[in-house]
Formats: C-alpha cells, sequence, structure tokens
C-alpha cells in the first residue's frame, strides 16, 4: 500500500513536469502573438485582431508571471497556471483552427475508436509473439529455431509502412478482401478493423518474437529448469509450468511498455486505413499546424503512459510475490 | 554555415556534411586506438569473426562510401558574361555533390512522367500525330533507351548485351578487388599468398575471409550490371516528375545515414554524463537526473518530436537569414531534426549508464582509487567511463537501424525531412499515391523497399555482431530491452 501511494505520488510529480516541459516547448519558443498570425493567415494581420484571437482562446495573459497582479495572483493570472489547471482538471478547451471544435469531446470520441483496434490488437499480439517463441525454444538449435529466427531479423528490418501499403494493395485492391479504408460505428467496424489489426500483428512479430525467444533462452538456462529435467518432467512441461511462467515477468514489462498506445492509437496505422482515432487525429493537428491540440495529445499520451506504469507496477506484484516484499 | 572560397567551384559546407566528416574522423582516430589497445583489437576481433556482421559490414562500408561522396557540396562557377569579366564570379544557385557530379547523367536524363524500370516508351499514354492521324500512344522517352534505332526488335537484346558485359566488368572487378584483399590479408598475416588463399578456400581462417570474399562478388555482380545499365536507360524508372528513381534512392542513403548516426551521436553526451554522475554521486543529483530523465520518457516518443519539431519549423521560418538555398534550409532542418531527436532519446541509455555505474562505484577499484584522493572527476573519467564504454557502443549501434526505421514513420508523419530532400520516408509516402493508381506504379516503393531493407538489415545484423562481442556477461536480453525506449508505432 505504502509502495504504491509512493508510485502515485512520484507519478503526479512526473505529470507536473511534463506539464512544465510541454508548456516551455509551445509558448516560449512560439508566442501566442506567433500563433494567433499563423492561424489567421497571411501579412494583413492588424494589431486588434491578434487581441482577439488571444482574449478568445484566454491566450491574452503573461506567460509565467504577472507582474500587475499582486500577490498570489501574480502566478495565477498567467497563461501558464490557467493553461495547467485546466489539463489537470482534463477541461482541454478548444482547438486553435476555426473550424475544429472541442478538443475534450473529440478526445473522448476518438479514444473509442482507438481501443476498438488497439485492445484486440495487443492481446493477440501478446499471445503470437508468445506462441511463437515458443514454438522456437521447442525446436531450439534446429534448423526450424534458425530459419525462425533469421525470418524475425528480416521482419524486424522492413519498415511498419510496407507491410501497410503491400497489405492494402494485396488485400484491398487486388483480392478484395477488405475495403481499403474508412470507418462505420458498431459491429460493421470489424471489417474496417481486420486488416489493419492483421497488418499490425504481422509488422512486430518479428521483434517481439525475437525478443521473447531470448527472454526463454535466458530462463532455460536457469537452475531451477535444469532441476526440473532432472525430477523427470517432460520437456512440455517444464516449458509450459516452469519456464513460460518466470518469462512472464520480463514479458508483462515489454508488452505493457504497449498499453499508452493501446489508447493513443497507432499513429500510422489510423492515418492509413481512415479509422478516426487519436492517432489520425495527432497527424491532422501536425498538418494544421494546430498547437493546442498537439499540447493536449501530448499531455494526454504521457497520462496514459504514467498510468500505464503504475498498471504494470500493479500487475508486477500479482505475477512476481518477491516485488511485495521488498 | 562556412563557406570556403577556392579555385573555382565554391565549396559549400552544410552542417550535416561537417558533422559527418567530423564523425568519420572520429570514427578513425578510434580505430588507431583499437589497434593499439589489444583487449578493443580483440573484441572487435570477435565481431568480425560473426560472418553476418563481417558481411554487413561490407554492405555498410559501401553505404558510408556513398554518403561521403554526397557529402561534399559545391555550387559550380557560372561562365562569366560577355564583358564582365572582372565582376565578382557568379555561381550557379544549386548546391551539388560529388555524388551528383558522378551520376551527372542520371541527373540530366530527366524525362517528363513516370517511365517503367528500362523502358523506352513513357509510362502515360499521350495523343501523338501519327501519319496525319491522332492516336493514344505511350510516347518514346527522351532519354531511356534513346540509342535504339528500332525499339520493338533491338530492346530485348540490347539490354543483355549491355547486362552481360556489365556482369563481365563485375565479374573482373571482384576478381581483382577480391585478388588484392587475399593479398591484403597475407601481408596482415605474415603468410605467403598461396598458403593464405589456401586456407580462406578452405574455410579455415578464425575470420570468415571467405564470406567477405562472397559478398564482395555479389556487390561487384550486382553493380556492374546496374551500372552499365543505369547510362542509357532508367534501371528503376522514373518519377513524377521524371527523376531517375536508382539516383533518388542513392541520394537516400546518406539522409538516412546522416540521421542513423548524427542522432544517436547526439544522445551521447547527456546520456553519458548525466548517466555517470547519477549513478556515481547518488543523492539529490540522481533524484534531480532521474526526474529529468522519467519526465522525458514519459511523453510518448513520436509525440515529444512531433512537437519539437514543429517548433524547429516556426523557429527556422522566423529567421530566414540563416541560409542562402533551399539545399542549406533543408540541410539545416535535417541537422535540427537530429538535434531533436537526440534530445529526446537519451533517456534509455543514460538509465542503462546510471545503472551500471551504481554497480561500479562499489566495486575495490574504484574505492582504492577514491581512498589514494583521486578526484572525483579522474575516477568518473578514467574508471567508469572505460568500464560503461561498451554499453555505449552497443546502444548506439543498435539505435542506427532503428532511426532510419524512424525515419521514414516521421516523415510519413510530416515531422520528417524537408519534402525537398530525398529520403527513403518521402519515396514511401509518394508510393501511397502511387500504389493506388491504375496501372500500379511499383518501382519508386519496390526501390525503397530494397535499398532500405538491405541497409536496415546490415545494420541490425552489424549491431547483433558487436553485442555479443562486446557485452560480457552476455546480458543480450537486458540491453536490447533498454534500447527499446524508441518505439515505432
Amino acid at each position: 500500500m505504502q509502495y504504491l501511494t509512493r508510485r502515485l505520488v512520484n507519478a503526479v510529480l512526473v505529470l507536473l513536469g511534463v506539464n512544465l516541459l510541454t508548456f516551455m516547448l509551445f509558448f516560449t519558443v512560439n508566442t501566442p502573438d506567433d500563433m494567433a498570425r499563423l492561424n489567421l493567415g497571411g501579412k494583413r494581420v492588424t494589431q486588434e485582431s491578434i487581441e482577439k484571437w488571444k482574449a478568445e482562446r484566454g491566450y491574452d495573459k503573461p506567460l509565467y508571471f504577472n507582474a500587475q497582479q499582486q500577490g498570489t495572483a501574480q502566478f495565477t493570472e498567467t497563461i501558464f497556471w490557467d493553461r495547467s489547471v485546466s489539463l489537470f482538471a482534463l477541461k482541454f478547451g478548444r482547438a486553435d483552427s476555426e473550424s475544429a471544435g472541442d478538443i475534450g469531446h473529440e478526445v473522448g470520441a476518438r479514444m473509442v475508436v482507438s481501443l476498438q483496434m488497439a485492445l484486440p490488437l495487443f492481446i493477440l499480439q501478446v499471445f503470437a509473439s508468445t506462441a511463437f517463441a515458443l514454438l522456437l525454444v521447442m525446436f531450439r538449435h534446429s534448423r526450424l529455431d534458425f530459419w525462425g529466427v533469421v525470418a524475425c531479423v528480416l521482419m524486424l528490418s522492413i519498415s511498419s509502412l510496407f507491410y501497410i501499403i503491400v497489405g492494402q494493395f494485396l488485400f484491398s485492391r487486388v483480392l478484395k478482401l477488405a475495403p481499403i479504408s474508412g470507418y462505420a460505428p458498431g459491429l460493421d467496424a470489424a471489417k474496417f478493423l481486420l486488416l489493419p489489426i492483421g497488418l499490425s500483428l504481422i509488422a512486430r512479430l518479428g521483434g517481439e518474437a525475437r525478443l521473447y525467444r531470448a527472454m526463454f533462452l535466458e530462463e532455460t538456462a536457469k537452475d531451477y529448469v535444469r532441476t526440473a529435467r532432472a525430477k523427470g518432467l517432460s520437456e512440455q512441461v517444464v516449458l509450459y509450468r516452469h519456464v513460460l511462467r518466470n518469462a512472464l515477468i520480463p514479458i508483462v514489462t515489454s508488452a505493457g511498455s504497449y498499453l499508452p498506445y493501446v489508447f493513443l492509437g497507432s499513429l500510422v496505422f489510423e492515418s492509413f486505413f481512415g479509422l478516426p482515432g487519436l492517432g489520425a487525429y495527432v497527424i491532422e493537428a501536425i498538418s494544421k499546424q494546430d498547437f493546442a491540440v498537439v499540447r493536449t495529445m501530448v499531455f494526454v499520451g504521457s497520462l496514459l503512459y504514467i498510468a500505464t506504469f503504475v498498471l504494470i507496477d500493479l500487475v508486477y506484484t500479482w505475477v512476481d510475490p518477491r516485488v511485495r516484499l521488498s | 554555415m562556412i563557406a570556403l572560397m577556392s579555385g573555382w567551384p565554391k565549396f559549400v559546407l552544410l552542417w550535416t556534411d561537417a558533422s559527418i566528416w567530423l564523425l568519420l574522423a572520429a570514427l578513425v582516430a578510434y580505430g588507431v586506438m583499437v589497434l593499439r589497445k589489444p583487449q578493443w583489437a580483440a573484441n572487435w576481433g570477435k565481431v568480425f569473426r560473426d560472418a553476418p556482421a563481417l558481411a554487413s559490414s561490407l554492405v555498410l562500408l559501401l553505404c558510408l562510401g556513398v554518403t561521403l561522396l554526397d557529402s561534399v557540396h559545391y555550387r559550380a562557377r557560372l561562365p562569366a558574361a560577355e564583358g564582365l569579366a572582372s565582376a565578382a564570379p557568379a555561381y550557379e544557385a544549386r548546391t551539388r555533390s560529388l555524388l551528383d557530379a558522378l551520376l551527372s547523367d542520371l541527373v540530366d536524363a530527366r524525362e517528363s512522367t513516370y517511365s517503367r524500370p528500362l523502358a523506352y516508351v513513357g509510362f502515360t499514354k499521350e495523343s501523338l500525330l501519327i501519319g496525319g492521324e491522332v492516336q493514344r500512344v505511350a510516347p518514346r522517352l527522351q532519354f531511356g533507351g534513346a540509342h535504339l534505332q528500332n525499339p520493338a526488335a533491338n530492346w530485348l537484346p540490347d539490354i543483355a548485351a549491355r547486362g552481360g558485359t556489365g556482369l563481365l566488368w563485375g565479374a573482373l572487378a571482384a576478381l581483382v578487388l577480391g585478388a588484392v584483399g587475399v593479398v591484403a590479408v597475407a601481408l596482415g598475416s605474415r603468410q605467403p599468398v598461396g598458403t593464405t588463399w589456401g586456407r580462406i578456400w578452405r574455410r579455415q581462417t578464425a575470420v570468415p575471409w571467405h564470406v567477405a570474399l562472397q559478398t564482395l562478388a555479389l556487390i561487384c555482380l550486382v553493380a556492374g550490371p546496374a551500372m552499365a545499365l543505369s547510362g542509357p536507360y532508367h534501371l528503376l524508372g522514373t518519377d513524377l516528375t521524371g527523376n531517375d528513381v536508382l539516383y533518388q534512392s542513392l541520394k537516400s542513403i546518406r539522409t538516412a545515414f546522416v540521421i542513423g548516426t548524427l542522432a544517436t551521436v547526439a544522445t551521447l553526451p547527456l546520456a553519458v554524463v548525466l548517466g555517470i554522475v547519477a549513478g556515481y554521486f547518488r543523492g539529490w543529483a540522481d533524484e534531480v537526473i532521474q526526474y529529468v530523465y522519467t519526465v522525458l520518457s514519459s511523453v510518448p516518443n513520436v509525440l515529444l518530436i512531433a512537437a519539437c519539431v514543429l517548433m524547429v519549423q516556426v523557429f527556422l521560418d522566423k529567421n530566414p537569414g540563416l541560409f542562402e538555398t533551399g539545399a542549406e534550409r533543408s540541410d539545416l532542418k535535417l541537422f535540427l531534426l537530429c538535434a531533436v531527436l537526440g534530445l529526446t532519446g537519451w533517456a534509455g541509455l543514460c538509465r542503462l549508464l546510471r545503472a551500471e555505474t551504481l554497480k561500479l562505484r562499489e566495486l575495490d577499484y574504484v574505492q582504492a582509487a577514491s581512498a589514494f584522493g583521486v578526484s572525483h572527476t579522474r575516477i568518473m573519467v578514467r574508471h567508469i567511463f572505460p568500464n560503461v564504454a561498451h554499453l555505449m557502443l552497443i546502444v548506439t549501434v543498435l539505435e542506427f537501424s532503428a532511426l532510419i526505421l524512424y525515419e521514414a514513420v516521421l516523415s510519413y508523419v510530416g515531422v520528417g525531412v524537408d519534402p525537398s530532400m530525398n529520403s527513403f520516408g518521402g519515396m514511401i509516402n509518394l508510393a501511397r499515391s502511387e500504389m493506388s493508381r491504375d496501372p500500379v506504379v511499383w518501382w519508386s516503393f519496390a526501390a525503397a523497399f530494397g535499398f532500405m531493407v538491405t541497409l536496415v538489415l546490415a545494420a541490425n545484423l552489424f549491431a547483433d555482431g558487436v553485442r555479443d562481442a562486446f557485452d560480457p556477461r552476455a546480458a543480450v536480453f537486458r540491453s536490447r530491452r533498454a534500447v527499446r525506449s524508441r518505439k515505432v508505432v
């Protein structure tokens, strides 16, 4: 319990740091005046229209320190304070560009789409990679293992973009098995999601399986495995009951670091397949230079990231009793 | 930006050029040091005893050669206008590199639009007036196969003849280079050439030289026909604006190389200094440094880079005085991208070095040095750093391939290199729309795929060799996990 509290306090501190970092990055390099000019566009932007744009978005205050106010208001009547408080309250405000609406609403709606793709993907990914790695380990030092590893290295040397483009071409255009891109809510989503999930699975399989194989091999070299064999247990039992369980610890850590992306979605896959998820949202914002959206997404991303690591720690205490004791 | 005045062309030293040459100098210096230190030489010997690593080091050397050729930039002098002989010399607005000069045939042979690999007619049909009648035909290319009198009949024999000649030249080059290599090995091991050759042939050498020779032969046999055919034809076709795809791919190698090397090297200063300081002093310094890198690594990598690059873009737009030409602008952008990747990517290595230093500082030799009154700085530089340097090397080599893959994704997201600069990411980006055309324009995509997989695969295999040789506890698993902080999503 105490351990958990410490982790949570730590997480909040880190989140504060992230907030400061993103604020510095976005507001110091690129002052609100610049943002206004960029968004209003053109050269004939008057000072009044800039002031109006800033007032609409609450950017008409000093950045960090307000000398005109008294007492604590010197710090609270600033953009930094406003932005930080609203971010921590999860009120994201409106986007910089005119057409886009409320960021909070968008994030909520899009997270559902991202989850639909990423959650099944995450579960399948762990299963597929573990299964493939186990297969290789079962036939270790054989020809199957050798060529399996060769295939892994080859697969991880190919950019995920290639998998997407070839997959989309092959399955959607030539074989016409899946729609090229798009999205429909409800059960119809499945036919749009199948291809991106499958391709994403293949794209990551090489790297993951090789890593897991190494983890399994590290375990099989340990004493308890030799003891188990000496007891006369069959190779299958040794692998499934002993090695698999112990190798789960590094696998949980490794797989867990992907969890934030379960919510954030995959930048590349979503935009290639026209899925209106969070990843596609980021790409749109970048191409429109909508700093408010990118800033919010950096914050949301780190929030999820930190939450994930607290979660992983919890899972750790469950899979590895030794952690609870220390 | 420094522009040197000399002779007649005006040499332009771009930011990335300077960095690449500095890195090469550092690499050579390191090589000399390795030869002097038996321990290091033994480790590197182990790397090259690994057959895949040896073969891929040859491929990487080839790419390095291309990169270096493409890192000497100049602006050619324009012929002085009549009557203005005494005026200040004028230079072309375009910045070229030595590679451009070598491949000037490819650069100048610009078609009007797409054409298939080795084609003599264009890809799209146009309405032409033939014998007083308007017909929809694919027009002859301006350069590709322009020497053919009767293309329908001569095309295939011409390609076969040229390809065959190229293959012969390639084989000849392979023989000559192989002979030089064998003689060099013989001289190095102080044995007669005949004996050395016999041992290589029977695969009895410690370093698998036969693999090196095979790789060399393969490279020559591919390069020979490619060189023979790329002059009169477009070996890999042309893109939308009619530029040669082979040329673009060769130029992209430099971009990939620059990102792979500069961005990893940029992570080193912060990671090494902060990692060792945190591990050595512990206490509040450790807390602060840990806090900083936790904050940094809590922001999803792509988002952080995207944010930084957007800011770089704003900075460049605000300061147009920093560059004279478009090439200089895109180069500065590439340089800053590497800096951004470095500043955002040091957390993983820093964590690793901190943990290692924590272990090392408790060891007897460090304690002894401390008891003798050796200063903290000196202990860190003389006793800790050399003993964590292998981690630095392993991570650097591993990151190289990851970054090349990463560049493609970043370019797709829109925060990569400048669109005017050739890069694999840019090629793939364009390929997306090309693949949805009917009939499909596949060659740009295939070329990017081929070059990129070769480069990344070589880098991966080399990295594996280095890791296996340098990791004393063969703690393969741990270092690999820590490195995976940078994820491609």
